[in-house]
């Protein structure tokens, strides 16, 4: 049970009272024993929903109150049999141990639950580890094998060879730029310290210059745009944006065969931005789509490359806009689709002046 | 002489290593400082024409510097940022910074930005009659050609178009433009600016959408290219 400890010992104190009002009315027909059973019950409840303060307090109580309404003389603290004395004082002894327990197996079991979650997360780190030295590795063995080649005055190499070697040292490093991208922007999410900087953004405009910037990554891969008409401008913050989109086609462009195409559509609807990355490849086997957006998830049997965090990255950023998004195989290929909230405005088509 | 200077004020000696044997394989002569106090000093005795400044020095950062250079540096310099930094680079713009690279750039994106810095040293800010490629500003007769023929601008734009050629190849802020254009204490928002700029492209640009002559720099401002 959650709530301060103030919160929690007014609730039970109202518990107690509550019940013991209702018990008062019945103990003609009860007997004053049997609502001690009745109390003690009550406070072994308490113990298992509330903390160890306010369980002691119920059980105080309930043991003076017994004893004040209950046990005659009523309305006094006097106990004039010896029998509800021991009565009495083991009541309060019962509901005490009753309370504490419960409270240590609560503990006992919310301790095992921190270990059951340690190991879990030192189970992701390691998968994490593991991808990591893979993927940052690779990269840097092309570098330093190739500058090793390079150095080497004894070889025999022919220019279009070098090309060649030096179009792997850019590759690499890129594949490296693009790894430590994607765990920075995974720790800035996991640490909640991501800020969205929103700004007005003509979404016509980015979705060209987007593409235009993956036409010359992309090695005349064909990724086509359809846009609305008219799309208002929209309140984003743009870098977050482009990374979410970046990812998805990035993703595309790995994962299938160069000639199958690629779409971006950009649509606003009703103060929506949706967003669609699709393709016309393989699709997902389709009782892995749940997983696709898990950390470090990666589809079984997929080539070498990537850490499992792109998509992950792009479901935490939509998710820190207050958007959606789904992934569904089409009749041929697959769709990823992001709905975002925006604000919008349509300033951009009343003529200026 | 015809030989330019830069300084470089980066701590970074491998990417001062790489800098200098590249600059100065394009025949720039090479200053190196590897503190910010050292590149103020190398600064006031040698004048570079390009100032290359870190943003994260050790012992001054970037806009400490650039508060020290405002006084009496009037060429260009130009921020070398990490990602992400765009609220460091707009304040380093506002204080005088012309242009900025974010880290990891391509070498040949620097040659480019540091020769529209030289240009943009060289450029008369007085003159009245500036062409760029296939645009032709004259500002005393107040008149737009574009492949030689006229186009007509509104006020606004004309007058956003004029100060973008004032600042060719530099870096303005939403709030320098803002500033300029609209005047201080202006309440106008960027999704303005966005609807000048907009309207603006649809007249000068080839194609709107791939603009080659207003360029967008996310979350900054915009970049005028001749």
């Amino acid at each position: 049970m959650k709530g301060s400890i103030l919160h929690q010992v007014f609730t039970v104190i109202g518990i107690v009272l509550f019940s013991s009002i209702i018990c008062y009315f019945f103990t003609d027909i009860l007997g004053y024993r049997s609502v001690a059973l009745i109390l003690l019950m009550e406070t072994s409840l308490i113990a298992m929903f509330f903390d160890v303060v306010p369980v002691v307090i119920a059980a105080t109580l309930s043991a003076l109150i017994w004893n004040f309404w209950f046990i005659p003389p009523r309305f006094t603290f006097h106990i004039t049999y010896s029998e509800d004395l021991l009565l009495f004082l083991m009541y309060f002894f019962i509901a005490l141990v009753n309370g504490l327990l419960t409270v240590k197996i609560r503990q006992a079991e919310a301790k095992a639950r921190d270990k059951e979650e340690k190991e879990l997360t030192i189970g992701l780190y390691n998968t994490l580890l593991n991808s990591l030295s893979h993927e940052l590795r690779t990269p840097i063995a092309t570098i330093l094998g190739t500058v090793d080649t390079l150095k080497d005055e004894n070889n025999s190499i022919s220019k279009e060879q070098k090309v060649e070697l030096f179009q792997g040292i850019e590759l690499a490093s890129l594949r490296l730029n693009q790894q430590v991208e994607n765990l920075l922007n995974m720790s800035r999410l996991e640490s909640g310290s991501l800020k969205l900087s929103m700004d007005w953004v003509d979404i016509t405009e980015w979705s060209h210059h987007l593409l235009s910037k993956f036409s010359s990554e992309a090695n005349q891969r064909d990724i086509q745009l359809e846009i609305g008409d008219n799309l208002p401008l929209v309140l984003l913050d743009i870098g977050i944006l482009e990374q979410m989109v970046s990812n998805l086609i990035r993703n595309a462009l790995q994962y299938t065969p160069s000639t199958v195409p690629i779409y971006l559509k950009v649509f606003v609807v009703n103060d929506q931005l949706e967003l669609v990355v699709s393709d016309e490849g393989p699709g997902f086997p389709i009782d892995l789509i749940p997983f696709v957006f898990d950390k470090f998830y990666r589809l079984p049997n997929s080539n070498s490359g990537g850490t499992g965090l792109g998509l992950s990255i792009v479901k935490g950023y939509v998710e820190a806009y207050g958007g959606t998004i789904t992934l569904r195989n089409m009749e041929n290929g697959c769709e990823f689709l992001i709905r975002i909230p925006v604000v919008t405005s349509y300033l951009n088509y009343i003529k200026n002046e | 002489m015809s030989r330019y200077t830069v300084l470089i004020i980066d701590d970074e000696v491998a990417i001062q290593k790489l800098l200098k044997i590249a600059l100065e394989s394009q025949e720039y002569t090479v200053i190196q400082a590897f503190s910010g106090r050292e590149g103020l000093a190398l600064a006031a005795s040698y004048l570079p024409d390009v100032i290359l400044l870190d943003i994260g020095l050790p012992d001054l950062n970037g806009h400490e510097i650039l508060a020290h250079l405002h006084d009496w540096y009037t060429k260009s310099i130009i921020m070398l940022s990490v990602q992400n930094a765009e609220l460091d680079m707009v304040k380093a713009l506002d204080m005088g910074a012309m242009d900025y690279l974010t880290k990891p750039f391509r070498t040949g994106e620097l040659m480019a930005r540091i020769r529209s810095a030289i240009r943009r040293n060289a450029t008369d800010q007085m003159k009245s009659n500036w062409t760029f490629q296939d645009l032709n500003l004259d500002l005393t007769a107040r008149l737009l050609k574009k492949n030689n023929q006229v186009i007509k601008l509104t006020q606004t734009e004309f007058n956003l178009l004029v100060l973008f050629a004032k600042n060719e190849g530099r870096v303005l802020t939403h709030q320098q433009i803002l500033k300029e254009i609209w005047g201080v204490g202006s309440q106008l928002e960027t999704q303005y600016l966005r609807v000048y700029v907009g309207t603006l492209r649809k007249k000068i640009e080839d194609n709107p959408n791939l603009p080659k002559h207003i360029i967008t720099e996310n979350g900054i401002g915009y970049r005028f290219q001749g």
